[in-house]
């Protein structure tokens, strides 16, 4: 099809809103990101100038790595959102293939009691997750923020998992049962199939488990159970004068997210516009 | 039901559920309704017993002269917030979608990815590179170096709370746009090419044919903007603090819940009246997503069966 002159210019007008939008959408990331590499004085000066010879400084991220305790933080974020995929993993596959798989009486309904957590916030029930983690003596541990966070992950996660093992076909798991295998098996064999949705789900999962600042602040305020999230905020609290150090926690922060999101964006985008959100 | 079939209980269904609704019922369902219980309750001194007091701390919330300012406050810039994400994000999205939705735009996969890179980096950081960059120091720095002389826009009372909205709106824009896209990359061409054919112009084309087809995607945006504002915390908390500064200006339901039932400063922690802010909280999105349900899904199955 041949584009008609008139459209030329739509076109490009287009692709001047877009690009436009795209640099207002990155230039306050990039700013911290430069900003960050160059020494106090430069970065009031001229605040929009990469780092050059002169300028380049790295005394925020020595400030960063000397006071704050920013490796246990990461290692703290990541067992979090690692341990609670792989809760969401285990327990919403498994739930999702019983709702899918077998007709018994009250199916229909406890799917709607799963559902009912994807529209009401968890965080409305706050002051009662404080107190039962606290009488199961978990609070200030990892295990308080990974259970919450699966909890809250497994509507969604039951939901969508449960509609792609509606489509695994029927007559696969009856031959493996023909030939003997036990339910558990034919579980695990549906598995594989289901990979493309299983890991939109944990992608979609990640991100916020990753950057939530409400449960690590109220359940893991702790020192030796503090996430990076609350660790920045904290940080930044405590160094807002220290410019080179804000600029540097905030690029410490912020490249673990960017980099997961480049390796992972197909994933989190097709999960953004397919079952997800059926 | 035959009893060959009875003897064995299939007891791998209850194994595949148990660890899902077990977790989900403990940590989710029960704390949500154990919340509703506690705010019907209240403790008389510091440390006694809680007493049952019925609807007492909703009608302390609405008419005591310490709760009453504070919790219409926060509902009035909850709501502010809300429709300025609504009215401004939601479609700003829409307009980007459609851009991305020409079939003649090259690099749609690269403008998506970099549009919504702001949503997948924390709140926390969102919220203090905008501090920064709205900072009577460095702000006032670099917005000296374009010529503009910049305005304490988060320290005064009047344009914090527009200012902190415009701020989430920009980092979340990309989630509604992505959903929009979906739904218009998903419109079949023939029924686009057949309006053009019948002298359509492309606005012609969008109000007429695309923004009805779209209407299901809109309501869902609609009501996960919805949800979403209503508990909103982290960036009033991030870049304004608990108390919702300056003079309780950015003060939203998320931060005065918090304030209750946490405690901050001289504000000692009341559990109980925190439930009672939840309980709100929860009436209001509850109710939002009812009538979600019961008007707009409605309408839009009543079209598709006239259909």
């Amino acid at each position: 099809m041949s584009i008609k002159p008139g459209s030329f210019l739509q076109l490009a007008a287009a692709h001047l809103a877009l690009l436009a939008y795209t640099a207002l959408a990155l230039f306050p990331v990039g700013l911290i990101l430069i900003n960050s590499f160059k020494e106090r004085n430069a970065i009031f000066r001229t605040p929009f100038n990469l780092p050059d010879a002169e300028t380049f400084s790295v005394a925020g991220f020595e400030t960063v790595f000397g006071r704050g305790a920013f490796p246990s933080y990461f290692l703290n974020s990541l067992i979090v959102t690692v341990g609670a995929l792989l809760l969401i993993f285990i327990a919403g596959t498994m739930a999702a293939h019983a709702l899918a798989e077998y007709q018994f009486p009250g199916n229909t309904l406890l799917g709607l009691y799963l559902a009912v957590g994807i529209m009401v916030p968890i965080r409305l029930g706050t002051v009662s997750i404080l107190r039962l983690v606290v009488s199961m003596d978990l609070n200030d541990t990892l295990w308080a923020l990974i259970l919450v966070y699966t909890a809250s992950g497994l509507p969604l996660a039951v939901f969508v998992l449960s509609q792609f093992m509606r489509q695994v076909p029927r007559d696969l798991k009856d031959a493996a049962r023909v030939d003997g295998a036990s339910e558990y098996r034919v579980y695990w064999m549906t598995i594989p199939l289901i990979r493309p949705a299983i890991g939109t789900v944990m992608v979609f999962n990640m991100i916020p488990i990753w950057n939530d600042l409400w449960f690590p602040l109220i359940l893991a305020p702790g020192e030796r159970s503090k996430t990076v999230t609350l660790g920045a905020q904290q940080f930044l609290g405590q160094f807002a004068n220290d410019y080179n150090a804000v600029l540097a926690s905030l690029t410490l922060a912020a490249v673990p997210v960017v980099i997961l999101y480049i390796l992972f964006s197909r994933q989190l985008i097709q999960g953004l516009t397919s079952g997800a959100v059926k | 039901m035959p009893a060959s079939k009875r003897k064995s209980f299939p007891w791998h269904i209850v194994v595949f559920l148990a660890p899902a609704v077990i977790i989900y019922t403990l940590f989710m369902i029960y704390p949500l309704i154990d919340s509703l219980r506690l705010s019907l309750y209240t403790v008389e001194q510091q440390g006694g017993p809680e007493v049952f007091v019925g609807l007492g701390n909703y009608q302390r919330l609405f008419t005591d002269p310490f709760w009453q300012p504070q919790i219409t406050r926060a509902v009035g810039n909850t709501f502010e917030f809300f429709l300025i994400h609504m009215f401004v994000q939601n479609p700003l999205a829409l307009l980007l979608a459609s851009l991305l939705s020409s079939r003649f735009i090259v690099g749609r996969s690269i403008y998506r990815t970099l549009i919504f890179t702001p949503s997948v980096l924390s709140v926390v950081l969102i919220g203090f590179i905008w501090q920064l960059i709205l900072s009577p120091v460095f702000g006032r720095a670099l917005f000296a170096q374009i010529g503009i002389k910049l305005p304490p826009l988060l320290g005064q009372a009047e344009t914090a709370l527009p200012v902190l909205s415009l701020v989430s709106v920009w980092q979340w824009v990309g989630v509604p746009m992505m959903l929009f896209l979906a739904a218009l990359i998903a419109i079949p061409d023939e029924l686009i090419e057949a309006a053009r054919v019948d002298g359509a112009t492309g606005v012609g084309v969008f109000w007429r044919i695309k923004l009805p087809l779209i209407m299901p995607t809109v309501g869902i945006v609609a009501v996960l903007t919805f949800v979403g504002n209503f508990n909103a915390f982290d960036l009033i908390y991030t870049t304004q603090g608990a108390l919702g500064a300056p003079d309780y200006s950015t003060d939203l339901l998320g931060t005065l819940f918090y304030r209750t039932f946490f405690g901050v400063q001289l504000q000692l922690p009341n559990p109980t009246m925190g439930t009672a802010v939840a309980g709100v909280m929860f009436v209001i999105i509850f109710t939002g997503v009812l009538i979600y349900l019961f008007t707009w899904q409605r309408r839009l199955l009543r079209n598709t069966v006239e259909l």
